[in-house]
């Protein structure tokens, strides 16, 4: 196939069109009404093009692109499982796509139902009294969980608890969510296997601590062991535990976060439960909360009466509202179907075969890999790049040298307590055949980084476009057509 | 065992004996046992797709489909065939953020794209690849503009905002320590004189202002900008993108940031989501916009190319320094926008605005005629409006209900909104004024 580069911008015509509305048969003119000082005066630059430009130019588009569909992502902390194909075929369904989210909740009862089955599935799994499925992604969940956080403590009076503890090794959303909230983050320290360490965690704990912000396991994919005396001591000293839900899916089937003895977490379900990134959203990041903290989840609350009808709350000790209606709704049709295809006996597996999976590729590329924490990870691990550093071949070259051979690249340079950080997340749904595949690659770029380390160095080599000069996109930033043309 | 779980026996087998346990158990030994799951979820045994599109058809039934005569935020525009044939390559949807972009050239391309279109709808020089909906965009406008200002902290809000977004927008403030102030309303609109009271102080970091308003009234901003300016604070406008196209702008009105929710482009209603909230700003702001933006540049071989670029603004490189924490954006969605804005071009957004403003006068006009429905604010509107009725709105809803119809929104005080779309002939709205006054 030949190489397309155009924009939608470059393909128009003057004259052409893509669409056809009905005539228009009303005999008011409705834009007379209003005066022209409101009007726009500007000139509207868009493309002007056919059905099949569009049509061949997005096509042309998608081949350029990587996906689940297309190849193996081992890519830590992302959980890039295979995306179902019925559950877009349910969630396209007309009698939920053409629903209005303000219509009578009596004319929307299976909507509801599915918004109530969907929460009351995650609160068991997870080990809570009730989710919110209104936040939109997993950085939005977290804002949420630390405003339900602020919410409690304020409720009791309990003003000065603005701190929030975070480990050094979390995902950089946790500072930047508890900033949003308002929150002032304090650092606690990783011992070399990213655990907390609780004696540097114990002198941190007072009373204006407002609670902790964790995962389990860690970002090394570590179980944190000592969960159950860390709750103990955080909660004594009057604080919350947060679970960041990055992680859960080595858990399902073995542990509830609930159990744990986590007040409240946020889940992915564009991790764990298999909806699609879409390229980077939209995905849609429920909170889940033990029972004291029911009545501060944010408003609306999808409700079931006695007589079994669904109904929409709004509670007025609600923390306020995070989204506009309900929430990213087509996504979590998706998660349902996943969740009901699954059942209750293929969900037990999840865990145990993404940590399976994770364990062989760590056992099988350890002798050219630096594994820096040994012992059984969960869902993922942590390598600190090659093990042989003399040839100056970084992760960074690995990584892009894995897209040549028609792998995403590796999670790389998080987190941040090694130099050379590559992160590896397999997931349950990929077979043992492609794990060998990908292992014999990763040898194999091993292989080169010693005899032919400058090819891994100007890695990629075959992609459609080559290493990309990223300096200049942020010195000089061309963002839009416009300014493209004029450049 | 599942069809999304390839290992069979002897594949567990081989794998344990590499590893080197005995079973998938000991890969779990070391969590406490007391914390451990022994029971059995509470949810259903595994469904067959056969079965799974059953319970889905039966959750499907329960909804009833209707012939939309609100907004409030969600609107029945007309969806193009194309965009769902498009969105369903799953080269698309099945595709991570474009962190490695030698191997996402289709999103990053896309998302220039996108943010090219928002440029030219809102005016203002840069777009961000787009946030989670209309009403988080605006609140991270807020914080934009406190950002921007630094030493001040205060954001003014008109009453005019709709009430959805301003609840979100108040939610995150008062959580964030921005104080949030309130700018009344006078037959509908902003109450400039209120407005430029409140600016005096020089206190203010900046103000949101809506286009159309919460009751689809198109206000008149004229000098707002240069009083907002003067006192160095910033201007925000929240607005509907599909009417940009032949309302003023926002850079016409001379506000400094846009933003708003996409799911006029076209979108499903789908009960709420996923639309996209979209933000743009003028040049000077660029580096406090949060969010993912996307940039031309050129590959080792001087191919033109696209990259995620101006990372240094995000929360994975600035932590808690970031002025956002927003970590995604909605790109299928913004996917979706850049289809239908390129399928109808100008000429079709101009003309899906004619009809729908056409038929919302048309509508308007039948209303007042009956008598039991009259003017409430005298002021421009193009496809949404308000007006008082006589009429009892919840029990005149539920029957036009029965009849496979959405009534307007209850505004409360005799107030109703209603919204007409390019997709309701004169004969659904002949039939729905008929069937309002047999209620």
């Amino acid at each position: 196939m030949k190489y397309y580069d155009k924009l939608i911008f470059e393909l128009s015509r003057p004259g052409r069109v893509g669409y056809e509305l009905p005539k228009n048969v009303f005999a008011t003119d409705g834009e007379k009404e209003i005066p022209s000082d409101l009007l726009r005066k500007s000139k509207l630059d868009l493309p002007e093009v056919s059905e099949l430009d569009v049509v061949r130019h997005y096509t042309n588009l998608s081949n350029k692109n990587f996906g689940v569909d297309t190849g193996f992502y081992p890519l830590g902390s992302c959980t890039m499982k295979y995306n179902p194909k019925i559950n877009e075929e349910v969630a396209t369904m007309p009698q939920f796509a053409a629903l209005h989210p303000l219509q009578n909740p009596e004319t929307a009862q299976g909507a509801l139902e599915l918004y109530w089955n969907l929460q009351n599935a995650l609160s068991n799994l997870a080990g809570f009294a009730e989710f919110t499925l209104n936040p939109y992604a997993g950085a939005h969940g977290e804002l949420t969980g630390l405003m339900v956080m602020r919410s409690y403590h304020e409720a009791r009076g309990d003003h000065k608890r603005t701190k929030v503890i975070v480990p050094d090794s979390a995902h950089g959303t946790n500072p930047a969510s508890a900033m949003v909230a308002g929150l002032e983050v304090v650092e606690v320290k990783s011992r070399p296997n990213g655990s907390i360490d609780i004696e540097d965690l114990k002198p941190l704990l007072n009373d204006e601590v407002a609670g902790i912000m964790m995962t389990n396991p860690n970002t090394l994919g570590m179980f944190e062991t000592e969960i159950v005396e860390i709750a103990k001591l955080v909660h004594d000293a009057g604080g919350l535990l947060y679970y960041d839900g990055a992680n859960f899916n080595p858990l399902l089937g073995k542990v509830r976060p609930g159990d744990m003895g986590f007040d409240i977490m946020h889940i992915n379900l564009h991790k764990t439960f298999s909806t699609p990134h879409g390229g980077g959203g939209p995905g849609s990041g429920p909170v889940g909360v033990a029972e004291h903290l029911v009545q501060f989840l944010p408003n609306p609350h999808v409700k079931k009466s006695e007589d079994g009808k669904f109904y929409v709350e709004n509670g007025e000790d609600a923390l306020g509202s995070v989204s506009t209606f309900f929430g990213n709704f087509g996504v979590m049709m998706k998660a349902y179907a996943y969740i009901l295809s699954l059942g209750k006996e293929g969900i037990k597996e999840v865990g145990p075969m993404a940590t399976l999976n994770a364990n062989y590729i760590k056992e099988s590329l350890k002798d050219d890999y630096l594994l820096p924490i040994e012992g059984a990870c969960k869902h993922e691990f942590v390598f600190d790049g090659l093990r042989d550093k003399s040839t100056g071949v970084t992760t960074l070259n690995v990584a892009k040298r894995l897209l040549d051979y028609g792998f995403h690249a590796p999670t790389i340079y998080f987190p941040l307590l090694f130099h050379e950080s590559m992160m590896i997340e397999p997931t349950e749904t990929e077979s043992l055949e492609t794990l060998e595949e990908f292992i014999e690659v990763m040898h194999k770029v091993a292989k080169e980084a010693r005899e032919t380390p400058e090819e891994v160095k100007n890695a990629p080599l075959t992609t459609l476009v080559r290493k990309l000069d990223e300096t200049t996109a942020a010195k000089n930033p061309i963002l839009n057509y416009k300014a493209l043309k004029n450049s | 065992m599942n069809r999304y779980i390839p290992h069979t026996d002897e594949d567990i087998k081989v794998m344990l004996e590499k590893i080197g346990v005995k079973s998938t158990d000991d890969l779990f030994s070391d969590i406490p046992e007391d914390v451990v799951f022994k029971g059995e979820y509470d949810i259903p045994s595994a469904m067959s797709e056969v079965e799974l599109r059953k319970h889905f058809k039966e959750l499907g039934d329960k909804n009833s489909q209707l012939t939309v005569f609100a907004g409030g935020g969600a609107y029945d525009h007309y969806s193009p065939s194309v965009i769902g044939h498009l969105l369903a390559r799953s080269e698309f949807y099945t595709a991570y953020t474009p962190y490695q972009p030698e191997i996402s050239q289709g999103t990053l391309q896309y998302i220039f794209e996108y943010q090219s279109m928002i440029c030219e709808l809102t005016g203002l020089e840069a777009s961000n690849a787009s946030m989670y909906d209309g009403a988080t965009a605006t609140a991270e406008a807020a914080m934009m503009m406190v950002a921007s200002a630094k030493k001040k902290n205060k954001v003014l809000i008109s009453a005019t905002v709709a009430p959805r977004v301003a609840e979100v927008v108040k939610t995150y403030t008062k959580f964030h320590g921005i104080e949030l102030t309130v700018i009344p309303e006078k037959d509908g609109v902003t109450d400039l004189e209120a407005l430029q009271e409140s600016l005096k102080a020089g206190d203010v970091a900046g103000i949101i202002v809506p286009c159309p308003n919460k009751y689809g009234i198109i206000e008149d901003f004229t000098g707002v900008a240069e009083k907002v300016h003067a006192v160095k604070a910033l201007m925000a406008m929240t607005c509907d993108p599909s009417t940009l196209a032949v309302l003023r702008t926002p850079a016409e009105w001379g506000a400094d940031i846009a933003c708003g929710d996409g799911q006029t482009l076209g979108m499903p209603m789908q009960f709420g989501g996923p639309y996209l909230g979209f933000m743009a700003c003028s040049k000077a702001q660029l580096r406090k916009m949060p969010g993912r933006v996307v940039g031309a540049t050129k590959d080792a071989d001087g191919k033109r190319a696209f990259v995620l670029t101006l990372q240094a603004r995000e929360q994975h490189i600035r932590r808690e320094k970031a002025t956002s924490n927003i970590c995604s954006n909605q790109s299928l969605m913004a996917l979706y926008a850049t289809i239908y804005v390129a399928l109808m071009g100008r000429k079709g957004l101009e003309e899906v605005n004619k009809l729908s403003c056409d038929g919302a006068h048309y509508l308007y006009e039948k209303l007042l005629s009956t008598g039991k429905f009259h003017k409430a604010f005298d002021k421009p509107f193009l496809k949404e409006f308000t007006v008082h009725t006589d009429l009892d709105i919840k029990k005149t809803n539920e029957y036009l209900a029965s009849k496979g119809y959405m009534g307007g929104i209850d505004l409360g005080n005799g107030l109703v909104e209603f919204a007409v779309t390019e997709k309701r002939t004169r004969e659904e709205i002949d039939e729905f004024v008929t069937l309002m006054l047999e209620a």
